[in-house]
């Protein structure tokens, strides 16, 4: 009795730290409270099926559309769009982004145009791209370019402003060129906020993913979702959704490990 | 006011230069000056002009806001004097090198490399051949007694370790001067008192040319040749001392009546600066 008297006052005491069963055992308790209220209120036809499906029934629409192969179709149509999308940004706005913290030339310049537009909603620019560039592929890969773009040059210029000047100094100290400082100090010292940065992001690009594709695509986990709306198809609609958000958990542990690898030496 | 260096300087520097050695590092004349946000001007050093021979452990001891850490940096190269000019080894200061080495006084170990490569950064640096480096980092390595930690980050090592890294990448370059800026400050006493013996015995085996800035004085007289007891506003040489005790030092030495009694003149000397600015 002792002991379980101790676990209620250590849950209800803040900042700490509980034995790591029972921190699973509480995330997990979560999803089965979660579930659990789906079931009964879909299973117990508390709810109309039109409007929510019951578990079993997103299952076999999931087995349904995986085996005629549609599934799969719009999952890498998805997929490949966010990729080139993410990557593509990425490549830019790191080291872009590395240079406006670093630089304050390069940050005098950019930041008044980059504050500007960081603020305006990429959804307003659906209609514009649309007009310029068609309902496409390029399309999809241009809103998320633009959604993520501007976000990850300011949080990354933040992660190379972070760095402390004494790192820079001592660098010098030791005989280092401008070009080493940037190469050999920055460029690492950088690299854990980096990875931080585009691992916070992959989540954003998913969002103006399902954004692009609900105005405007014949293919992806978005416009399957549309298409189900049309047709009262709730429990596609209900795959659709527990897929994107499998695919991001997937992407954010890939982030995770990515930075336990190469960036282990960080606190 | 009997400062050695200020006689020094009322010769002609023609007149001065030929029969003594000339001077590892000599501070010419320098002042410092910022604009501040009200823009009114600050002097943070004006007209301070001292010298330190070749070999000499040389102490900068003050209070704080007096510009004894500025002196380090414009001597490092890290900042431009308003007026005035550094020479370290005849050289004038333009610019951070390596053969002016500096350990800091936060943390500035690299890290994300081990200690080994964080001491052969300077050497990497150098282009020295990797079995060289080898040879010069294990050497280092032994002085500061982190043989066992040559493959450690330095998220894994205590700060004092992290200082004593800092100081063998230092040396590991073998720079004209070593300027240290408060390297012990963030420490606690008992790991204080370590490191000041660690660099007692570092300096007895290098005879490197040495200028410590600290805030301490017990520091300044147990590690100095010579202190030079700066006062603030404007930051200036308020008066340079030789320490008369003999190497090589030891920690008992502080119960000492010349360490006491040099303890009580620099005490006094910083106390009238106190004084002056009330």
């Amino acid at each position: 009795m002792a002991t379980q008297k101790s676990w209620v006052q250590r849950c209800l005491t803040p900042k700490v730290d509980l034995p790591h069963k029972l921190t699973l055992a509480a995330g997990a308790l979560c999803w089965i409270v979660v579930f659990g209220l789906w079931a009964i209120l879909s299973y117990g036809a508390m709810v109309p099926s039109m409007f929510l499906p019951t578990p079993g029934d997103v299952i076999s629409a999931g087995v349904r559309l995986a085996s005629d192969g549609t599934l799969g179709k719009h999952v890498f149509a998805s997929v490949e769009v966010v990729v080139i999308g993410f990557v593509v940004s990425s490549l830019v706005a790191v080291p872009l982004g590395l240079l406006m913290g670093s630089f304050r030339i390069v940050q005098a310049v950019l930041e008044p145009l980059v504050n500007f537009i960081r603020y305006l909603p990429v959804t307003s620019f659906v209609p514009l791209f649309i007009l310029w560039i068609g309902i496409g592929l390029e399309q999809r890969v241009t809103v998320i370019i633009f959604g993520v773009f501007f976000q990850q040059l300011v949080m990354i210029a933040d992660v190379s402003k972070g760095i402390s000047k004494d790192l820079l100094n001592a660098s010098y100290t030791l005989g280092a060129s401008r070009r080493d400082v940037v190469m050999h100090v920055l460029g690492p010292a950088s690299l854990p906020g980096v990875l931080d940065t585009l691992r916070v992001t992959m989540g954003w690009a998913w969002t103006y993913l399902v954004v692009a594709e609900l105005v405007a695509a014949s293919s992806g986990l978005g416009y399957i979702s549309l298409k189900a709306m049309r047709g009262f198809q709730v429990d596609v609609i209900f795959l659709a959704i527990a897929i994107i958000g499998l695919l991001g958990l997937m992407t954010d542990q890939l982030f995770r490990i990515l930075r336990l690898k190469v960036a282990s030496w960080a606190q | 006011m009997g400062s050695v260096a200020a006689m020094q300087l009322e010769l002609p520097t023609s007149l001065a230069a030929p029969d003594t050695a000339p001077a590892r590092l000599r501070v010419d004349n320098v002042s410092l000056r910022y604009r501040t946000p009200s823009g009114s001007t600050f002097s943070a050093l004006e007209n301070v002009s001292f010298e330190v021979p070749d070999q000499q452990f040389a102490v900068i001891v003050g209070p704080s806001g007096c510009g004894k850490s500025s002196l380090l940096y414009l001597t490092a190269g890290l900042a431009e004097p308003s007026d005035g000019e550094i020479y370290v080894g005849g050289a004038k200061v333009d610019g951070p090198g390596a053969d002016r080495g500096m350990v800091f006084q936060s943390y500035t170990l690299f890290p994300w490399l081990t200690v080994r490569e964080n001491i052969e950064f300077g050497l990497k640096r150098k282009r020295i051949a990797a079995a060289e480096r080898k040879e010069i980092v294990d050497f280092y390595l032994n002085e500061v007694g982190l043989n066992n930690f040559a493959d450690n980050y330095p998220k894994q090592l205590s700060g004092g370790m992290m200082q004593r890294v800092a100081i063998a990448r230092a040396l590991a370059n073998d720079p004209q001067i070593l300027l240290m800026d408060e390297p012990f400050g963030a420490l606690d006493s008992q790991t204080r008192m370590q490191m000041q013996q660690l660099l007692l015995r570092i300096w007895e085996h290098s005879k490197k040319t040495v200028v410590f800035v600290t805030h301490d004085i017990d520091e300044a007289v147990l590690l100095g040749d010579r202190v030079y007891v700066m006062g603030a506003r404007p930051g200036r040489i308020k008066e340079i001392l030789d320490v008369p005790i003999e190497r090589p030092r030891t920690m008992d030495m502080v119960m000492e009546p010349d360490f006491i009694r040099m303890k009580r003149q620099i005490l006094g000397l910083l106390h009238d600066d106190l004084q002056e600015a009330h």
